[in-house]
């Protein structure tokens, strides 16, 4: 029996889009172990880690799907419906990122260069530790819905953000020092490789700023 | 002598139906706020609803079963022929009971209230004459049915309001919820008992004064917000819980509250919706014990008894069911949320019953939902289901009236 009282409340989108950030996350996690296992060489353990990052790729972009089929015109909420697609938008870039970047990666059976592989692990790390922050943030979302946008929540979350961009300031700064090393050495690589490795870390550098993109989106709707 | 046991026997049967719709699905939605946001268990809830809806109906239910019996029917049309109001009476029930079954088997969104009132005026109308219809008093219950939503919404957005600028907003909210939650239990005891005391006791025959009104009232929600004041403090905090959803001791602090409200819910439905039930039956017995219209007659205490109980009855046999649907999908009311859905709702029923307006219980605590959700409190409420709901309330009255219309003419035929 469908029941009308019942039927007011529209399917809330505040919890799938906390438990979409997450999947984003564990997605962009894989980063590490897959890079780990490709500069030592070991294919057959990164092609298993590019399934699971696939695997998830898939289940982010499924609960996105059903989120936005949730989200009908015609629900009345504390913050315009548009916003919170765009959050779940660039939430979603996260993985997307991911899997191209270990795609890319995975196809051409890349080398990272010795010179830099650490250089570029902890810059990958430092990636992830965006994401991570940006999962922090959004999963402060219920808070906000109960507290009404303001208060003492909307701090706790502008720090959160404010960490982020932080964060985010670091992965540039690391991106510049090891575009620097790359050109030390793309000399001694094979032209074709060295042009893949600068996009490679291009595309590795865009997981930190979807993530921003995450906090930028999140300020919004604290705006309202 | 026989006809009249027939009539008394008849209307106590369709009474009982009637009582049972309501039981199963008016009372089961006003209850399953409290489950819904965990302040109460299904058997708890049930237990709730049976003391508190009882209490309401008889505290407090005199000015709305009084409404019903006469105040839509100009029963002096009628001093010549009383049979004809039992049979209209008759009808009146049996269609509304009919309609709410009809409509909770196609999960349609119907109020009893306007069953029952579009039924009475059908019957009076189409059977009687035009004239036999009260239609200044029929206005003022149809205007009375846009003021109460309206009027628990304002009342629900101030309550919310109020909840995130002195409780969510703050720093230390679950210091400021110990703090002020007992206010808020003071207020919901004092404004639910200060309207019984002064509107409704004088149909159980209890005169106090007005100044002695205010003290007693007092007295009451005073010792209520010291109740709950003891068990709130009992509440530690589960860092655990908090890591998650840092308003989980706070919301639990609002669920101490909510078990208030929700004896308040369930009070005021019985003030006013047990009246649907058991304003015809008190009618029909009423006209068969003295043969004749009687304007004053008291309420036998065995028709509120039969209404309360077949309330009690339909909540614990279909109801529950429909609290646990309704409860598992409207995790959006948390107990803060749902305590100021509820005393907002509460409040407006309780001053209705007060006033002798028989209103729907639903579209006030839908009413109160839609005033949270203003105050930014509720995360998606659906404007499609809302505008339905309006719609169905429409709907309801013709068919409540049509149903009525053919019932009444049965009656007439098949009755001594």
């Amino acid at each position: 029996m469908a029941n009308m009282l019942a039927n007011i409340f529209g399917s809330s989108p505040v919890r799938p889009l906390e438990k979409h950030i997450g999947i984003a996350f564990r997605c962009a996690k894989q980063l590490h172990g897959f890079f780990a296992a490709a500069i030592k060489g070991n294919w057959e353990k990164a092609a298993t880690v590019r399934g699971e990052i696939e695997r998830l790729e898939h289940e982010a972009d499924d609960l996105k799907k059903k989120i936005r089929l949730g989200l009908p015109k015609s629900l009345f909420m504390p913050v315009p419906r548009e916003d919170l697609l765009e959050l779940l938008l660039v939430q979603d870039k996260i993985a997307n990122r991911t899997k191209d970047v270990s795609g890319i990666v995975m196809g051409r059976k890349m080398q990272i260069p010795p010179e830099i592989a650490d250089q570029f692990l902890e810059f990958v790390d430092r990636n992830v530790d965006a994401a991570k922050q940006a999962r922090k943030s959004v999963r402060e979302l219920d808070e906000l819905f109960t507290a009404g946008f303001r208060g003492a929540e909307v701090a706790l979350v502008e720090e959160l953000i404010e960490e982020l961009d932080r964060i985010e300031t670091d992965t540039d700064d690391k991106q510049a020092a090891l575009r620097a090393e790359l050109f030390k050495i793309e000399e001694s690589m094979n032209p074709i490789d060295a042009v893949f490795m600068y996009q490679v870390i291009e595309l590795t550098g865009e997981i930190a700023d979807m993530a921003e993109r995450v906090g930028r989106r999140l300020e919004l709707l604290l705006s309202h | 002598m026989e006809a009249e046991l027939v009539y008394i026997a008849l209307a106590a049967l369709f009474g009982i139906f009637m009582a049972w719709g309501i039981g199963a699905n008016d009372v089961a939605n006003a209850m399953a706020t409290s489950v819904g946001s965990k302040a109460l268990t299904i058997k708890q809830a049930i237990l709730v609803a049976a003391i508190f809806e009882f209490l309401g109906a008889v505290l407090a239910g005199g000015e709305v079963t009084s409404t019903i019996r006469k105040g839509i029917v100009d029963a002096d049309l009628l001093s010549g022929s009383p049979e004809l109001l039992v049979y209209g009476m008759l009808a009146s029930l049996l269609s509304a009971g009919t309609w709410l079954f009809i409509a909770s088997k196609n999960g349609w969104p119907v109020s009893t209230t306007h069953s029952i009132v579009g039924a009475i005026v059908g019957f009076a109308a189409a059977g009687i004459g035009v004239d036999a219809v009260q239609w200044g008093k029929v206005a003022t219950i149809v205007m009375s049915w846009i003021a109460s939503p309206l009027t628990a919404g304002f009342i629900a957005y101030l309550i919310y309001q109020s909840v995130q600028r002195l409780i969510l907003r703050q720093d230390d909210p679950l210091a400021m919820a110990k703090r002020y939650v007992p206010v808020y239990m003071f207020f919901a005891a004092f404004t639910i008992t200060l309207v019984t005391i002064l509107k409704g006791l004088k149909h159980v025959g209890l005169k106090i004064d007005l100044a002695e009104s205010y003290m007693l009232a007092t007295a009451i929600a005073v010792a209520i917000a010291i109740i709950g004041s003891i068990a709130i403090r009992r509440i530690q905090p589960d860092p655990k819980a908090e890591k998650s959803q840092h308003f989980y001791t706070v919301e639990r602090v609002f669920g101490v509250l909510m078990v208030i409200t929700a004896c308040g819910m369930a009070f005021a439905h019985g003030s006013n919706d047990v009246a649907n039930a058991i304003g015809p039956l008190a009618a029909v017995v009423s006209i068969a014990q003295t043969g004749q219209i009687a304007a004053k007659s008291a309420l036998p205490i065995w028709v509120l008894a039969l209404g309360g109980g077949g309330i009690v009855i339909g909540l614990a046999t279909y109801g529950r069911h429909v609290i646990a649907t309704v409860g598992k999908k409207i995790t959006q009311l948390t107990p803060s949320r749902g305590f100021a859905a509820e005393l907002a709702a509460a409040t407006t029923i309780v001053i209705a019953s007060g006033t002798g307006m028989p209103i729907s219980t639903t579209h006030t605590l839908v009413g109160a939902v839609l005033g949270v959700g203003l105050a930014r409190g509720i995360e998606a409420i659906d404007l499609r289901v809302v505008a339905r709901i309006f719609v169905s309330w429409v709907v309801t009255i013709p068919a409540g009236a049509f149903l009525s219309i053919v019932f009444f003419f049965i009656f007439k035929t098949v009755l001594p």
